[in-house]
């Protein structure tokens, strides 16, 4: 018997039966489109957070102040007032795996130019700041640590901050601001960053020297957090270690206390949100291959339907010289057609999917190859698995019984 | 022996059913030559449907030989079993069992897509001979249900000739048939068996069994005669005798 036969003689069956061909079809396209689809979306907000994660900086190290404890009260992290700008100083001179250091003080600032006025955030960091950031200057230039040491009323603002003051495409760079009330002098513009992942708009900033902000606007000694930055990406952990064996010195901490800092990575970052995705995930393809599962028992609900309706006809097949291997390919046949070509729809019904999540609703998806993949051989697998049942159930009748069944 | 096709030498059929034993079969013994046309009388439950589907290789025999163009049928595995089928085999059944929704073509080329040494052309050309054959050369292309009963059994005694069997195996042909179409499918039948064709029919119709060669009547799973037809009718006169009829009657 030759295999191009059985080819023919499936083709004819199904066509035969387009209607329920199509329907046995739908569940399985369904399955395949829902998991590529749900993987997109999940690889796509993995894709995203670990993009706005690196946006934070490269290789980054952040040390911010521990909690403090008042009267048995647990105070919020960040309420202690224990690191300061020379344990900034003496990371960047002391700790090898360090490349770029800077504290860092924030405060909201009311900012006046000409008639415009916002009210926005004003940073206060070293110049490394802007490389262990990532953030670059679209014009002019960043100030200097000369300029740090002497306190110099000059700023980097953000694309908002400069649309909102100055009107869009202008040039603000020689401009002065008032920040407070004092005077500064804008000597550099910040590329685009855009909002990052919480919605946040990342260009609604003015960065300052770092003793400006502690000495003329705040007068304090008090540093927010210390940003820091690995030589390497294999060096953070080093540099995270370092970093706290120094300052438990520094803050003079004996062995059993608690430290009254607290250091964290960017890769512990990363770890916590690659988990909050990855459950995510997880839980979109489990989903999914429940509905992918369903198609496979509607393939063999079919097909076992099927060898019922045709019991007669394979009784006439069986008689007019059909060996039972012959019955088993053509059952075979059809239940591997419908979930291949419902394999191959769902994959492209599954990417269009995608690209209108990721048009109308905004949503970053990524449709990667190990999805389409896994999808296909799944829904192939299925086909084999449940049409396997039903075409030996076909192939071992009897042709007599066959072809007496009404 | 050159002429003998069909021997059977004392086959008999039980079906078990747990303490009971039913005989279907119970010794049966018959040759059957080339070129015969016989057919097998009985009442309901007399065994000429099992010995039947037993001499078609559709069922085996709980005892007993039988050899069939000169092979012992009962050495022959399942897959040799629905070789035969297919090569020498032909089988018309009663309720005509062509396959629905499909045409009167695809139906005729179903033996010939189980025969491998018959190529993608040469089975459409043969089929459509075949059809021809039973003077549905035009309807090849009609489904099941736009044929009429007389033309469905056509179409499967086209499907039983197309892979040249050497006997034809006719279950009741014409139980779902009137006289006339039954008239029809014997003149078939004597048409064929005039060319050679060895035919052998079931049939509970007396006149119908007319236009075989010899009768065999079973009763109780066993063969009680075998005798020649006397008086055989010849299907073509008897239709030319319908025809006039029809005629008189339209014009009186």
């Amino acid at each position: 018997m030759k295999i191009g036969n059985l080819l023919i003689v499936a083709y004819r069956s199904l066509s035969r039966n387009k209607l329920r061909t199509f329907l046995t079809m739908l569940g399985i396209i369904i399955g395949v489109a829902s998991v590529i689809a749900m993987l997109a979306i999940g690889e796509g907000s993995k894709q995203n957070i670990q993009a706005s994660i690196s946006s934070l900086g490269t290789n980054s190290v952040m040390i911010m102040p521990g909690s403090i404890t008042q009267g048995g009260v647990h105070m919020e992290a960040g309420s202690q007032q224990s690191l300061t700008r020379e344990d900034a100083e003496a990371i960047g001179s002391k700790c090898d795996a360090v490349k770029y250091i800077s504290p860092v003080i924030q405060t909201g600032a009311q900012i006046i130019a000409g008639s415009q006025n916002w009210r926005t955030m004003v940073l206060g960091v070293f110049p490394d700041y802007f490389f262990a950031r990532n953030l670059t200057i679209q014009s002019g230039a960043v100030f200097s640590l000369l300029e740090d040491k002497a306190a110099a009323k000059v700023c980097v603002i953000g694309l908002t901050v400069s649309t909102n003051l100055f009107g869009e495409n202008a040039d603000p760079i020689g401009q002065t601001i008032r920040i407070n009330r004092i005077p500064f002098k804008i000597i550099g513009l910040l590329d685009k960053k855009g909002q990052n992942t919480f919605g946040q708009d990342q260009d609604d900033i003015i960065i300052a020297p770092f003793a400006t902000v502690q000495k003329r606007m705040l007068s304090t000694t008090n540093v927010h957090m210390v940003m820091a930055s690995a030589q390497t990406e294999a060096q953070i952990d080093e540099a995270k270690e370092q970093i706290t064996q120094l300052l438990r010195v520094r803050h003079k901490i004996l062995n059993e206390d608690d430290d009254d800092f607290m250091v964290r990575t960017q890769s512990d970052l990363s770890n916590i949100f690659g988990s909050i995705s990855k459950v995510l995930t997880i839980l979109l393809a489990s989903i999914a291959s429940i509905s992918l599962l369903v198609g496979g028992i509607g393939i063999m609900n079919i097909m076992l339907v099927s060898v019922t309706e045709r019991t007669r006809e394979i009784g006439i097949r069986l008689a007019v010289g059909a060996k039972s291997r012959d019955v088993l390919i053509q059952f075979m046949i059809e239940s591997i057609f419908i979930s291949f070509l419902g394999g191959f729809v769902g994959i492209a019904f599954g990417i269009l999917i995608s690209m209108m999540v990721a048009n109308f609703g905004g949503w970053p998806v990524s449709v990667t190859i190990f999805s389409i993949v896994l999808s296909f051989l799944f829904s192939a697998v299925v086909g084999l698995f449940f049409g396997w049942y039903p075409a030996r159930k076909a192939a071992n009748l009897n042709p007599i019984d066959a072809l007496r069944y009404e | 022996m050159s002429d003998l096709l069909i021997s059977v030498k004392n086959i008999c059929k039980i079906y078990g059913m747990g303490e009971i034993e039913v005989h279907a079969l119970s010794d049966v013994s018959i040759d059957i030559n080339k070129g015969e046309f016989i057919a097998i009388m009985g009442a309901s439950g007399s065994g000429k449907s099992t010995f039947m589907n037993i001499i078609g290789c559709l069922d085996r025999p709980s005892k007993g030989t039988f050899f069939l163009d000169g092979a012992d049928v009962n050495k022959l595995d399942k897959n040799q079993l629905a070789e035969f089928r297919n090569k020498k085999i032909g089988f018309i059944f009663q309720s005509f069992n062509i396959l629905a929704r499909t045409s009167a073509l695809e139906n005729v080329e179903l033996p010939l897509l189980y025969n491998s040494s018959v190529t993608n052309k040469d089975r459409k050309e043969r089929a459509y001979q075949a059809l021809r054959s039973v003077g549905l050369g035009e309807r090849q292309y009609s489904l099941p249900n736009q044929l009429s009963g007389g033309q469905q059994q056509r179409v499967a005694i086209a499907r039983a000739l197309v892979n040249e069997p050497i006997v034809i195996m006719a279950d009741e042909p014409t139980g779902n048939l009137d006289s006339r179409t039954s008239y029809e499918i014997m003149e078939i039948f004597q048409n064929l068996n005039n060319k050679g064709i060895t035919i052998v029919m079931v049939t509970h119709e007396p006149d119908i069994a007319q236009f075989a060669l010899s009768n065999i009547i079973f009763k109780d799973g066993k063969i009680i005669a075998n005798s020649p037809v006397k008086d055989r009718k010849f299907a073509t006169k008897e239709l030319d005798i319908i025809k006039k009829q029809t005629i008189v009657k339209a014009t009186a």
